[in-house]
């Protein structure tokens, strides 16, 4: 499959005016390919991973297409895209902890949604049960509430049912902020089975924490304020990024073994800036120690080296 | 579950126990001597005072301590025995009270179930249908504003004084004589319909914008953006939705058990209908004390009832209270 | 949370329902206030001719004994006004107490208050009403409002402990006991103004239940002894055969005028929250 996203604008109504949350997008996923989108919070992460799958309340598409399959995907129209959802595109959201009803023991909400996708429960429970043993779901979870659930089992539980259907993209929105390490690398490995095992073709693993997007990712896409500011293989985004951006985040990662008194964790000083009136030119300017005068223009988003892309004048 | 109607139980018995015991408490705690004053009040004929100052002396007993008199109080009310009415004497409170009772639960148990059942229907209809939430929020906000004895008395006025559709008092036609034949059966219908529809519709109003605000209220869920973002069909998004969204109303329905039995009080009186409001009424006017005290323990009885049954009903309807675990309002 | 005033007072402004309803119960209250005064006489003094329908000498009309309604209204308006704002404050106020206690405090003081809480909960407020006002003698507006305030605040208390359960683990709190302050230094400090827009809603509740539990109250012949009030007069007029003799002015306002202000009391609080809950605000 493959995934292409060519100028993707969508952006948030507010009272206050429009936030720009996601201001012209552009990448592509390979087939098979595990892709990590690493950012901020309110970077638009999260926003570019919903809105392949289902804009929310406030949430407008305003520009840019995303191709799938070399298919149009019609993420701005919600009657359309019934057909994608579940099927094609299939997102873990980012509360998976309260995503099933709380009322309905999971089983017979797992049979109800499939009814009501026009697939017989029956035909596919030995698959469902199968992939709870594979992420370690003990087959009566079933019967179960989701209150009688831990945080990681109801994750796990919603990894399952979102892969169900074999989709061919699949996003992972912030699917291991919440657990403990244990839990995580559990979820963490078992996103790469699922795509190595062809339940998923593609995954977009959104997460603030780059160190994990290192561990599974085959590239990482950083973005910074509605915008992208690099795209590379895993490796060389961490061994050699170009963006100072990039730079600053894998610097501020702590590295074991060296303690306080040795060397100071250092972050990135400063904020984002509002997306309600971005600023002119690159985003990154207010913080970045690279700026000069040519960053009052916004850099494009350019290919540096094969499957390398940044945005930044001083890089390209 | 046990625990759970262990504990509901444990507080319904000890509120029964602090309403009797409230209900003994008072005229003993009022100023001045009991009797003479329920004695000075009723205006009665000589020969039914001195029976009645006789009985009075008896259940207040004030030659006997307070303990003792709390103890035969309760010996009366287990042998089923509320004192005698000064309105009807000499007749027993019991029996006036029980004759009443059938045309209160009449007006009370269809108003309560349909209105619920309706209002909620309705509720969450107009929380999807942007043109029948613009007149079902006016009306119902109106409605459930509207004091219950004044909407009995515009509908007493418009459709049985003005309009003559309808009778405008009594449980059934002053001409006939209690039977079974058909004739006075839809008698009884006939009475019957205003007083019910009164209630029917203030309660209506109360549960439709309740249920309208829940079921916006659920739509915003995760459960339910996680089952829109995996393309389940809008009417299960429904269903699950309306299901919860029916739990607070059902904790909802038993906190206004009250308020709603007032509203059959009121509007019974209003239409002379034969229940426990139009004998609220001759007690009040009479000083006839024995038959409020009466109607009250047999109120808060039924209220107590209610609750019990509508506690049943939330277990059927929220699973997780079956296993034993704490849903909403448990 | 509500930053600041301005904010507030912006948003409330524009709120139509919140604006249109403090309209209605305003123009009410002038009314009581002023009306009385416009009339020489007292509500229940026989000035007309009996039964006449509304008029220029007698706008709402007279009573089967020749009183004038309109009197009898601005004066039942004053009353109601009267036990609404004493019957639901105190109300108010029991319930802030025991919530605030029970939610702050926790453990067995929360244990108790619960079952005390649960019990007068249960109990059917009018029955309880019924019996206590039927004993005494002299009944008077004081004392009506004082009984509905007595039962009408359970379920405040209920909300209130919640609340307070979920802000008593908050930073802030945490911070401002270990700076010394006390339990109900916190309360009054703390707690109470980061529920000051849900505890404004409530008192707007309790303010309409208890008009709408006064009026029930007196219709039934148990309020006030003296004076006059709204339910009164709808008691009167069905005692007197309004209804079947057609004297619509003497029922038809008294139960308006508490529809329309119960009913402006509802919409206010539908204003409210949507000024206080920004998701609901209308773009």
């Amino acid at each position: 499959m493959t995934l292409k996203v060519d100028n993707l604008q969508v952006w948030y109504r507010t009272m206050r005016g429009d936030v720009q949350a996601l201001d012209g997008v552009s990448f592509s996923v390979g087939d098979g390919e595990l892709v990590g989108l690493a950012g901020e919070s309110g970077c638009g992460k999260s926003t570019l991973g919903k809105s392949l799958v289902r804009l929310d309340g406030r949430m407008r598409h305003v520009g840019g297409t995303v191709e799938l399959d070399g298919k149009e995907l019609p993420i701005g129209d919600s009657e359309r895209m019934h057909g994608f959802r579940f099927k094609e595109v299939s997102i873990i959201p980012q509360y998976a902890m309260s995503a099933m009803n709380p009322t309905r023991r999971i089983g017979r909400m797992v049979a109800e949604l499939l009814e009501s996708r026009g697939v017989r429960f029956d035909g596919i429970r030995d698959e469902l049960l199968r992939r709870l043993e594979l992420v370690g779901l003990d087959p009566e979870v079933l019967d179960r509430y989701p209150i009688e659930l831990s945080g990681g089992m109801k994750q796990r539980m919603v990894m399952v049912i979102s892969t169900l259907l074999n989709p061919s993209l699949l996003v992972a929105d912030e699917v291991t902020s919440a657990l403990d390490v244990s839990n995580q690398k559990a979820v963490a490995e078992a996103l790469v089975d699922f795509r190595d095992r062809d339940y998923v073709k593609s995954t977009i693993l959104i997460t603030h924490d780059l160190s994990l997007a290192y561990q599974v990712a085959d590239s990482i896409i950083v973005m910074y304020a509605g915008k992208l500011a690099e795209k590379a293989p895993t490796d060389s985004l961490v061994t050699a990024p170009r963006h100072p951006y990039t730079r600053m985040l894998i610097g501020a990662l702590p590295e074991v073994g060296v303690r306080y008194d040795t060397r100071r964790l250092t972050g990135i000083p400063g904020s984002p800036p509002s997306l309600l009136d971005p600023p002119t030119g690159c985003r990154f300017r207010d913080r970045c120690p690279l700026a000069f005068d040519k960053c009052v223009e916004q850099p494009p988003f350019l290919e540096v080296a094969p499957d390398h892309a940044v945005a930044c004048w001083k890089a390209s | 579950m046990r625990r759970y109607f262990g504990r509901k139980l444990g507080i319904y018995v000890l509120t029964f126990f602090v309403a009797v015991t409230v209900d003994w408490m008072i005229p003993r705690f009022m100023p001045g001597d009991p009797v003479q004053t329920m004695l000075s009040r009723a205006s009665l004929r000589p020969e039914a005072a001195q029976s009645m100052e006789a009985y009075l002396n008896n259940v207040f007993g004030l030659d006997v301590p307070l303990w003792r008199q709390y103890l035969s109080f309760w010996g009366g009310l287990v042998r089923g025995d509320l004192g005698v009415s000064v309105w009807l004497f000499p007749q027993p409170v019991t029996g006036v009270i029980l004759r009443a009772v059938p045309y209160t639960l009449a007006l009370l148990v269809p108003a309560i179930l349909l209105s619920w059942w309706a209002g909620n229907k309705f509720g969450a209809l107009a929380a999807r249908r942007t043109w029948l939430d613009n007149t079902v929020l006016p009306v119902g906000y109106v409605l459930t504003a509207t004091p219950y004895m004044w909407l009995a008395i515009l509908l007493a006025w418009l459709l049985g004084s003005e309009a003559g559709w309808f009778p405008l008092s009594g449980g059934y036609s002053f001409s006939l004589a209690p039977s079974w034949s058909a004739e006075f059966l839809a008698s009884l219908a006939w009475h019957w319909f205003l007083p019910f529809l009164s209630l029917f519709l203030v309660a209506f109003g109360g549960w439709a914008i309740g249920m309208r605000n829940m079921v916006i209220y659920e739509l915003e869920a995760d459960y339910v953006h996680y089952l829109e973002s995996l393309g389940a069909s809008r009417r299960l998004v429904r269903r699950y939705a309306f299901r919860n969204a029916l739990l607070p109303q059902l904790t909802g329905l038993a906190l206004a058990l009250g308020v709603l039995v007032a509203g059959a009080l009121v509007t019974e009186i209003v239409f002379s209908y034969p229940g426990l409001g139009y004998l609220v009424l001759q007690a009040v006017n009479n000083q006839d004390f024995f038959l409020l005290q009466g109607v009250f323990l047999f109120i808060v009885l039924g209220v107590l009832v209610a609750n019990f049954l509508i506690d049943i009903a939330y277990v059927v309807i929220d699973p997780r209270t079956r296993t034993g675990m704490r849903g909403e309002g448990a | 949370m509500i930053r600041g005033r301005h904010e507030f007072l912006y948003f409330a402004g524009r709120n139509r329902k919140l604006v249109a309803g403090l309209a209605v119960v305003v123009g009410f209250l002038v009314v009581a206030a002023v009306g009385p005064a416009l009339t020489d006489y007292g509500p229940n003094d026989y000035v007309g001719p009996a039964s006449q329908p509304p008029s220029t000498a007698f706008w709402f009309g007279t009573t089967t004994f020749g009183q004038d309604v309109f009197a009898q209204f601005t004066h039942g308006l004053r009353s109601t006004f009267l036990v609404g704002v004493l019957g639901g404050g105190l109300a108010g106020l029991i319930g802030m107490l025991i919530g605030f206690t029970a939610g702050y405090r926790g453990g067995v003081v929360d244990e108790v208050l619960n079952m005390v809480t649960n019990v007068v909960l249960v109990i059917p407020t009018l029955a309880v009403l019924l019996i206590v006002a039927a004993y005494l003698r002299v009944r008077g507006v004081i004392p009506e409002a004082i009984f509905i305030g007595l039962t009408s605040w359970p379920w405040v208390a209920r909300a209130v402990r919640a609340q307070t359960f979920s802000l008593r683990s908050r930073d802030f709190v945490d911070l401002a006991r270990l700076s010394g302050a006390g339990g109900r230094a916190i309360i009054v400090r703390e707690v109470a103004p980061n529920m000051s827009s849900y505890l404004l809603m409530t008192g707007i509740l309790l303010f309409g239940g208890a008009v709408l539990l006064a009026a029930t109250l007196d219709f039934i012949g148990l309020g006030p002894t003296s004076g006059m009030s709204l339910g009164l007069m709808m008691n009167n007029a069905v005692l007197w055969s309004a209804l079947q003799l057609g004297m619509w002015w003497w029922f038809v306002p008294p139960g308006l005028g508490i529809t329309a202000i119960v009913g402006s009391l509802y919409i206010m609080n539908v204003g409210l929250d949507e000024v206080f809950n920004p998701k609901l605000r209308k773009l």
